[in-house]
């Protein structure tokens, strides 16, 4: 016995981490062995299995659906570009309309008020039902008629509303003492807001506003209802001639061939906002 | 929109011997608060102006109010002689005329340390960007600050933020630098290398306005000292008065004050 004082060294202290490590390590290990095996053998071993299989994973149809399915989702992919961008800008600037006081714009405020209100209110299905056969029985000159057009018009209409509201929560959080430093700079009131105010707005809504882009991907499948052939319909299609669910899995994972690495992207980036906050708030100014 | 890029005095037009500054009967309140009780004031070319008194007085409302960041209620304010606060005026040229430092520093966190300090150069005064940033980096350099150009603000010290905030501030060569407080939000070790700073600039001839509560540096810098009481200017005269011989009872009760904060042992008024 080296000094009475201390009972435990440092390198027991380090064996009793590793100890304590391994015993987790077996735990989680086990017990996720335990929870997937059962359910799995549970479900493998059902009376109804087979004809599961048969209906929704059959890999017949898969064959037979995926290669037209994963050309249509092409058409997913670009609708779903051009109504985020058209998304963010229309988002943008309802939140500008909302957050800040220009007492000309009154009339226009309130009006983004209600658009906010009733867009956030309705069901998205309503709005495509209404936009996509709506607008063309009113036979107006001038606006459009493509059932593309106009369902991704509905739900841009939908998610904008949704998104101004991020975009708001992000402007509001950026301190008033920067549009002061700003205008002191001699900034007009216009380049405040593009250089000093929207960008630190947008940086810290950033984790929301890919949160909603996600959930846009999927939604690009409610304007199937109207009959561009996107994925989920073709996949619809497939599933009428063979009377098999198989084709809406196969869209299904097209889907999340985009939405899974979008969703892990989001996390790491959240992940990065807390980090950074944390480190902000250990270096920053007391 | 085109802005005098360097308006040195002698180019502004401005009435031979007029203040830089002056404000006259300027008031100001809030939500039916009087803040500002009517301020005179008059702040000479090359001059340093010392706004001192209790917090809430309405130091810092006297800046914003010089750098037009808030509506005075009436009075007015001149500019080289030339009235800024007049109705239906735009506001933006005339700020680009003035610096304000913030006791908050205020900097842009999403903007590199350089970029903080050519923001207002660049997009105000449309200066070109390489000619900005060869400015700015000259700047930091006398600053003491050129390896922390492309750091981000927060990778600083509070001390070296508020030198950036001072750059910034300094970069288009303001006919006068309003500066509020700004050592109260630094630890004591900080302070030293701000104000050393600033004592530069006012050797160099630097017009200035500044709300502080460290007494004696506005005794080594101060040309007036002008001591504030509830939005009016109690007393107003050179340091060496006010410190040593105030004559108004208020200014005699705030600075034995805070003496006394600062050590029990002092007398009331040094001198
Ligand atoms: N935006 C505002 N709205 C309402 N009241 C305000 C506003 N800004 C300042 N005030 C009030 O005006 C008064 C003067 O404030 P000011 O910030 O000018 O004081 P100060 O002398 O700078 O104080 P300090 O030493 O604490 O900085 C205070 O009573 C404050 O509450
Ligand atoms: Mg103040």
């Amino acid at each position: 016995m080296s000094t009475p004082y201390t009972l435990t060294t440092r390198a027991d202290r380090a064996q009793a981490r590793r100890r304590r490590r391994r015993r987790q390590v077996a735990i989680s290990g086990i017990s996720t062995v335990v929870l997937l095996g059962g359910l799995t053998a549970r479900i493998l071993t059902a009376s109804g299995w087979p004809v599961f299989r048969r209906t929704f994973l059959s890999a017949y149809w898969f064959g037979k659906s995926i290669g037209g399915i994963a050309s249509a989702f092409w058409l997913d992919v670009r609708l779903f570009m051009v109504i985020e961008l058209a998304v963010l800008l229309m988002a943008l600037l309802i939140a500008l309309i909302r957050t800040f006081e220009v007492p000309l714009l009154f009339p226009v405020r309130l009006l983004a008020s209600v658009y906010v209100d009733v867009m956030r209110g309705v069901p998205t299905i309503l709005l495509v039902y209404l936009i996509g056969f709506g607008i063309p029985t009113l036979n107006l000159k001038g606006l459009p008629t493509s059932l593309t057009l106009l369902g991704g018009i509905a739900l841009a209409m939908c998610y904008s509303a949704y998104v101004s509201e991020v975009f708001r929560a992000g402007l509001m959080s950026v301190h008033p003492s920067q549009g002061a430093a700003a205008l002191a700079l001699g900034l007009t009131p216009g380049q405040a807001l593009r250089h000093v105010i929207v960008p630190q707005a947008t940086r810290r809504v950033l984790p929301p506003l890919l949160n909603d882009f996600i959930a846009l991907q999927k939604d690009v499948a409610l304007i199937s209802i109207l009959g561009p052939q996107e994925a989920f319909r073709v996949a619809q299609i497939f599933q009428d001639q063979a009377f098999n669910f198989t084709p809406l899995i196969a869209a299904g994972l097209c889907y999340l061939c985009v939405t899974i690495p979008l969703t892990r992207f989001v996390d790491r980036m959240q992940w990065r906002a807390i980090r950074d906050r944390g480190s902000a708030l250990a270096l920053g100014p007391r | 929109m085109s802005v005098p890029e360097v308006p040195l005095s002698d180019a502004t037009g401005a009435p031979a011997g007029a203040p830089v500054l002056q404000l006259r009967g300027v008031t100001k309140s809030y939500d039916g608060k009087d803040v500002l009780k009517g301020i005179d004031l008059s702040v000479g070319e090359h001059e340093a102006v010392v706004l001192i008194g209790a917090s809430g007085s309405g130091k810092s409302t006297v800046l914003r109010c010089i750098d037009l960041l808030e509506e005075i209620d009436d009075g007015d304010i001149f500019l080289d002689g030339q009235p800024i606060t007049v109705p239906g005026l735009d506001p933006v040229p005339i700020r680009r005329r003035l610096g304000l430092v913030f006791q908050a520093y205020n900097l842009f966190p999403h903007m590199r340390v350089l970029d903080n300090v050519i923001l207002g150069a660049v997009r105000g005064q449309r200066m070109d960007p390489a000619q900005a940033r060869t400015a700015g980096l000259a700047l930091l350099d006398r600053f003491g600050l050129a390896d922390r150009a492309r750091d981000y603000p927060d990778k600083l010290s509070g001390g070296q933020q508020q030198r950036v905030a001072i750059a910034r501030a300094m970069l288009t060569r303001p006919r006068a630098l309003l500066l509020d407080e700004v050592t109260s939000a630094l630890d004591p070790e900080l302070i030293g290398e701000v104000l050393s700073l600033i004592r530069e600039l006012k050797a160099e001839g630097m017009t200035m306005v500044l709300a502080t509560h460290e007494m004696s540096f506005a005794n080594d810098v101060a040309d007036l000292v002008c001591f504030l009481e509830d939005g009016r200017i109690v007393e107003q005269g050179p340091p060496e008065q006010i410190f040593s011989a105030p004559r108004e009872a208020a200014t005699q009760r705030f600075l034995a004050r805070l003496l006394r904060r600062e050590d029990p042992d002092q007398p009331l008024v040094r001198g």
